[in-house]
Formats: structure tokens, C-alpha cells, sequence
């Protein structure tokens, strides 16, 4: 299918799974679209005017929340701030009622972060409004992917054939998750690295290799994408010390040293300077980290300016 | 109510007297008079033409949520359920609010289950005080009260010095079963869903099947060491049943029951994040359930139990995280199991009536599970070839929380008869 055939007919974004391959890069092609939208004097485009999108978040964000609130605002839209904390189950508003109560306000998208995994779909299955993952559980985080996948296609022109590291707690990264989905999908080839306690169930399964060694994997990658430790989920105490951490799996300038010398090195964010990269490293000359940052807004902006037209054409 | 009550010319199967033939049964006051050719009047009489006449079923793994969650189910609510799935006893669990952990409690639920005059309720009360897993509860004053067996279930006994206590003590009762929800808390954790490649995608904690085993492989030596009696509830994994089978044939003491959910369902129906699919121990994989058919056609299985499960809409209506865990199936379990066990020729009747009443009787050590002779009249019969579609809202139950609504069963409960009284007709009562 040409991309000028391409028709994107989903209302709601819950990960990128479920995607194809031509699905992404359509996102992809579509944020391109919006990313000179950023460096106008009148930074707005009137897209979204008239539309309401919520930011629903029962997790703390700062710079996925910013993003997306940045990237309605440029597509005109109104937007409502939503900060939950997780309800119990008997007593409190369930996800549901919240939902519910947001929707009858009349709101168009919902962008929703979540810990449980699979709270979007389960909202996308109860309320009419368009459906937007912006993290849920360990499950996806589609947009930072997108975002991520933007950013290395921007720079090598194609992640065909690259080969790319993801690197840390994997068993707990949504990040880790859309990442691979996206990655491979694209053509790329994606290496897992770190400790086999972070490693998710049946991983092999994964269209992935794994390994337990950074120092076996620095000098072949095209891109290095450090996770950050998530001390909050840290309970079962997966590895000794963050110390021990650090010799293992930390992006060090030493371990820079072999490696290719075009690598792109990212970070999610926030990073935690020292533990799983060196601030040399961070602030060097092959990280693109804050370009993921810019990135995000354009990527966003086409995600809800895509499911906002899907539920358009559908009404 | 009918003194006398003929069943004519169904095909009555009694696997305790290994009777499988078409035949009459008179019911006389209550017990059952005769198995044969009957010729006598009788007050009344049903006609059982192509219908099976089986011992009543016996499921030893219900939840009636009575006392404290009585909005999800009752005593009574469950066993209209239990009658129309054709169950003529049922064993209630002691998870309760407050537990089942003292004479009282065990006294209670009795009387609940008398008034209601549907199915007989008996019922387990916990092994330790709270169902804390800390201080051993009072076995033998339950025991006196009529309590069948003893289970924490909800969760296992954790600590092995505390469950070797209780078996030890146990030990001195007679006709008393100690019962095992196996889990090691500290292998499942926080785990929702099987632990495989389903949770890993689906980004759900998961709660790796050796949880069940190593706890199954620990009172296995304790029942070695003690020579308790013990019984594996809701076996759920392939190295499970492996673990019963050679405790089996050291000759132990060991008994172990299924779920129909663990026979029909596998992780991958949680991928849609259905909550109905959210169940303890968690639905695994086609290779489990395989394991498991082959147990059940080598005799290694002694019961079937539905883990009735009952919860409220509401509280199913949550992130997968979130809702609690249970499946609602009472009603139409039977079902389940010809679709499971039957349809696929991996037993015939006899020998499911067997797992469903004889064996099940045994465990829980009460005169049931036969049609012989003088025997309390507990009898099901049913239409093996009906055909129906599954309807939760026709559920007695008061939980839908069932994740077979709108399939196509084989199977409908025509009577269902307890102590010589119909408690259940497909016509109505």
C-alpha cells in the first residue's frame, strides 16, 4: 500500500502492538507534518479547535503531562488537568465513574496514565471519547516510543538494519515494551541488556535477543537506550546495590570509549545522573536526549490530531 | 411431599455399586429402596426416558460469601444455584467475614443451609484463628460441630513449621480433611495472571506456577512426616498434578481436586483484559490443561469443584490490577465438565459421577455419593444432549461474574433431589 492510500481509522491509540508497520510510519510521517508548527512566531495550528482533551493522570508525570497539555494547546484544543490518586477498589470513584463523569462534561480525547496495566483499553471499552495511552502499568507507553523511533529515524533516515540496545529493568518498562514493538517493526534489531532479575516472564519469546553483559554489546549498537532505574518499583530488591548496578549496566564514559563513535544515546527521562548514565555521557555529544524532548510535542500533536479525525469519520 | 417417588427408565449409573443400566429407582421416606426393575405404584413418579440418574453431585469448593459479603451471595442465593446446577451438597469455604474459624460460626452456616432447604451446606472452617496462617483455630470443637475439614483457603498456610503443627494436631481427629489453597506468597507476589509470556505483554504481575508447586512438594513431605490426611484444592498446573501423582503412588494421603476453569480456559482469554478471566490460582497454558485431562483419565484427579467464586459487577468493573479475584460458575458447571471431560471422550459417565459424587463424598467423609440401598436419596438427573446457551441473568445465583455467558453447553439438570425431596426441576417446583 502506497502512503498516499494509507487511510489511519483508529479512535483510540492504547499501544503500538496491535500496530502494523505502515500504522507507525504513518504516525511518523504525520509528525513531521507538525514539528515546524514549534519554530513559528504564531506557534498554533486551529486543528483542534473546539475539541476538549483531558489529561487523566493517576500516576506522576512531568514532562509526558507537559508535552501532551503543550501539544493540545497547539491544535487549539481546550484542555483539562485530571490528577487522581489510584482509587481502591470498594470505596472511592472507580476508573469508570471518573471516565464517565469527564465524558458527560463533553470531552473529545482522553489521555490517560495509569499503574495498571491495561487501564486504557479497559477505558477505550467503556466510553465513547477517543483513548489516548500515555503510560499505563508496565504494559505500553506508545507516544515515548513513537517519539523515540521519530528521533532515530530523523537522524540515521531509517532504523532498517540498526541495531539497538535497550538497557536496563526491562521487566518493568512500558518503555522497554512499545519500544521493541515499534523498533522491530521498523526493521530494526533490538538487544535487551540487564540483569536477569529485570528481565521480563518468557522474554525469549519477544522478537529479541537478550543479553546480561553491556561491555559484550556496547561496540555493535547503532543506538543505546538507557532505562531509568525506578527506585518506586524497586521493592523485591532485584540487584544488590545500585553500586554493583552502576559496574554492570551503567552507560560510563569508559564504556563510551568502544563504542561506535556515531551511537545515539537515549534516555526516556528523567535520568538519574550516575546511576544508569554518566552526566559526561549524558550532556556528551552523542546524546540526543533533549531531542526526544522536542520530538515528543510533534509526535503527540499528530496522535491526537489522527484519533480526533478516526472518531470524526466515524461519527 | 411424596412419600414414595419412582424414577422410571433412565439410564442409572452408580459407580460404588457398579451399576450402569437403565432402570427404575423408588425413593421411600427419604432413602433410597430400590435400584432395578420396579414394578410397585409409588405417589409419584418421573419419567427418566433418555435421562440420566446419577448419585447427587457434590461440589467441596463453593464460596456463599455468607457471613459478611452478602450483597455478592448467600447461603440461600447459593444453594438455588447449587440445586439448579444440579448439586444435592455443597462445602462451603471459611474465607468469610469473619472467617469460619469456631464452633459457632460452623453451627451458623449449618442452620443458614437447613432453613434454606435446597441443597445440604456443609462447610470447612480455617486451620488457623483469622485465617492469619499464625495460631492453629479450634479444630476438634469444629470437627464436633460437624466442620468436614479445614482450609485457609483464599491463601495457603505459609509457614511450614506452623502447617506441620496443624496436621500433627489434626491427625487425632477422625474423618477430618486438612485442605490446601497451595500458593507461596512469596513466589507470587503481587501476581494477578499466570507469569509467562502473556503477563509479560499484557504488562501484568505474574504469578509463576511454581507458587503452587513448591507448596504442593512442602505438605507433601508434611503428610509424609504425619500421615494426615490432606487435599489439594484447584490444581492448576502441569509439575501440580505430577507432584499428587507420585505422592499417590507412595500411597499417601493425598487427595486433590479441579477447577472447570482450569480444563477450558487458558492466559491467553486475559488478554483482552476481561476481568471474568481474573482467577486464584490463575487460568496457564493448553499444555496444563492437557496434563490435567490425562490425570483426570488415569484417576489421578478425585474430585472436581467449581471454586464458586461469586463477586458483584461493580467490583469486576475495575482494572484488571484492581478487581478481585473468582469465577461464578455453580450453575453451570456440570456442563462445563461434558464439555471438558466428556465430549472429548477422556472419561465416560461413570466415571465422571464418580469424581462428582462418589470420590468427592469420601473426602469429606459423609454417607454419600451412591444410590445403594438405604442410603440418604440424593439424586440428580439430567438431560446429557440438551443443548443451551449460557445466560447469567437467569443465574440464581446473585454474582454474573461468569465467563462462559453466551456459550453453547450440552447438559440441563432436570431434578434435583435431596433427601427424597425434588429441590429443583427444569419445569419449576
Amino acid at each position: 500500500m502506497s502512503k498516499n492510500e494509507f487511510i489511519w481509522n483508529r479512535k483510540h491509540l492504547i499501544g503500538l502492538r496491535e500496530l502494523s508497520r505502515e500504522e507507525i510510519e504513518f504516525i511518523l510521517d504525520t509528525a513531521k507534518g507538525f514539528e515546524n508548527i514549534s519554530t513559528r512566531s504564531i506557534k498554533k495550528a486551529p486543528t483542534l479547535r473546539g475539541k476538549v482533551v483531558v489529561n487523566l493522570f493517576f500516576e506522576d508525570s512531568t514532562r509526558t503531562r507537559n508535552s501532551f497539555t503543550l501539544a493540545a494547546n497547539r491544535l487549539s484544543a481546550d484542555v483539562i488537568e485530571f490528577t487522581e490518586k489510584v482509587s481502591s477498589t470498594r470505596k472511592g470513584e472507580t476508573l469508570l465513574d471518573t471516565a464517565k463523569n469527564l465524558e458527560a462534561m463533553g470531552i473529545d480525547i482522553v489521555v490517560i496514565r495509569h499503574s495498571a496495566g491495561g487501564a486504557p483499553k479497559f477505558l477505550s471499552r467503556n466510553i465513547n471519547a477517543c483513548v489516548v495511552n500515555a503510560g499505563d502499568g508496565y504494559c505500553e507507553h506508545p507516544t515515548q516510543a513513537l517519539l523515540d523511533t521519530y528521533t532515530i529515524r530523523k537522524i540515521k533516515g531509517s532504523l532498517e538494519g540498526l541495531k539497538i540496545a535497550i538497557v536496563g529493568d526491562i521487566a518493568h518498562s512500558r518503555v522497554a515494551r512499545s519500544d521493541i514493538y515499534a523498533m522491530t517493526k521498523l526493521g530494526a534489531k533490538v538487544i535487551l541488556v540487564g540483569p536477569p532479575t529485570l528481565m521480563p516472564s518468557q522474554v525469549s519469546q519477544l522478537p529479541v535477543q537478550v543479553s546480561y553483559s553491556l561491555d559484550a554489546v556496547i561496540g555493535e549498537v547503532d543506538v543505546i537506550n538507557m532505562l531509568r532505574i525506578q527506585f518506586e518499583r524497586m521493592g523485591a530488591n532485584p540487584f544488590p546495590s545500585i553500586k554493583e548496578y552502576s559496574h554492570y549496566f551503567g552507560l560510563t564514559v569508559e564504556r563510551m570509549a568502544k563504542a561506535k563513535k556515531d551511537i545515539l544515546v537515549m534516555h526516556p527521562g528523567p535520568i538519574n545522573r550516575g546511576v544508569e548514565i554518566e552526566s559526561e555521557v549524558a550532556d556528551g555529544p552523542n546524546s540526543v536526549i533533549l531531542e526526544q524532548v522536542t520530538n515528543g510535542l510533534a509526535v503527540r500533536m499528530a496522535v491526537l490530531f489522527l484519533v480526533n479525525q478516526a472518531a470524526m469519520a466515524k461519527e | 411431599m411424596a412419600k414414595n417417588l419412582l424414577i422410571k427408565n433412565g439410564r442409572v449409573i452408580d459407580p460404588v455399586n457398579s451399576i450402569d443400566k437403565k432402570c427404575d429407582v423408588l425413593i421411600v421416606d427419604g432413602k433410597i429402596a430400590e435400584v432395578g426393575k420396579i414394578e410397585s405404584k409409588a405417589d409419584m413418579v418421573i419419567d427418566a426416558v433418555g435421562k440420566l440418574v446419577l448419585p447427587g453431585l457434590i461440589d467441596i469448593h463453593v464460596h456463599f460469601r455468607e457471613p459478611g459479603d452478602e450483597e455478592e451471595e448467600t447461603i440461600a442465593s447459593g444453594s438455588a444455584a447449587a440445586v439448579a446446577g444440579g448439586f444435592t451438597s455443597v462445602v462451603c469455604m471459611p474465607n468469610t467475614d469473619p472467617p469460619i474459624d469456631d464452633a459457632t460460626s460452623v453451627e451458623y452456616i449449618h442452620r443458614m443451609g437447613r432453613q434454606t432447604r435446597k441443597t445440604h451446606v456443609y462447610v470447612m472452617g480455617t486451620i488457623t484463628k483469622g485465617r492469619t496462617g499464625e495460631q492453629l483455630s479450634e479444630m476438634g470443637f469444629m470437627a464436633q460441630a460437624g466442620a468436614v475439614g479445614f482450609t485457609d483457603d483464599g491463601s495457603g498456610v505459609q509457614n511450614v513449621a506452623t502447617m506441620q503443627r496443624a496436621m500433627k494436631y489434626a491427625s487425632m481427629f477422625k474423618n477430618i480433611v486438612l485442605s490446601q489453597h497451595c500458593q507461596d506468597n512469596s513466589l507470587a507476589g503481587s501476581g494477578v495472571m499466570n507469569a509467562g509470556f502473556n503477563s509479560t505483554t499484557l504488562g501484568l504481575p505474574g504469578i509463576d506456577p511454581l507458587a503452587e508447586e513448591m507448596m504442593i512438594w512442602r505438605d507433601i513431605q508434611l503428610v509424609r512426616k504425619t500421615n494426615m490426611r490432606y487435599h489439594v484444592q484447584h490444581v492448576s498446573t502441569a509439575k501440580s498434578i505430577e507432584l499428587i501423582r507420585h505422592a499417590k503412588k507412595d500411597c499417601l494421603p493425598v487427595t486433590c481436586e479441579v477447577a472447570p476453569h482450569h480444563l477450558l480456559l487458558t492466559d491467553d482469554h486475559c488478554r483482552d483484559y476481561d476481568t471474568n478471566y481474573k482467577v486464584n490460582p490463575p487460568l496457564r497454558t493448553a499444555k496444563d490443561i492437557e496434563a490435567l485431562k490425562q490425570a483426570i483419565r488415569e484417576g489421578v484427579v478425585d474430585a472436581l469443584a467449581s471454586d464458586h467464586a461469586p463477586h458483584l459487577k461493580s467490583e469486576k468493573e475495575l482494572e484488571f490490577l484492581a478487581a478481585p479475584f473468582g469465577i461464578a460458575s455453580l450453575e453451570c458447571a456440570l456442563s462445563l465438565y461434558i464439555k471438558a471431560l466428556i465430549e472429548p471422550k477422556i472419561i465416560d459417565w461413570p466415571q465422571l459421577a464418580s469424581i462428582m459424587s462418589e470420590k468427592p463424598a469420601k473426602i469429606i467423609s459423609v454417607d454419600k455419593g451412591t444410590l445403594g440401598k438405604g442410603k440418604q436419596a440424593d439424586v440428580t438427573i439430567i438431560d446429557p444432549d440438551f443443548e443451551y446457551t449460557v445466560d447469567v441473568e437467569r443465574f440464581h445465583s446473585k454474582s454474573k461474574n461468569c465467563p462462559y455467558n453466551g456459550w453453547k453447553l450440552k447438559g440441563k439438570v432436570e431434578y434435583t433431589i435431596v433427601g427424597g425431596e425434588i429441590r429443583y426441576s427444569a419445569q419449576g417446583i
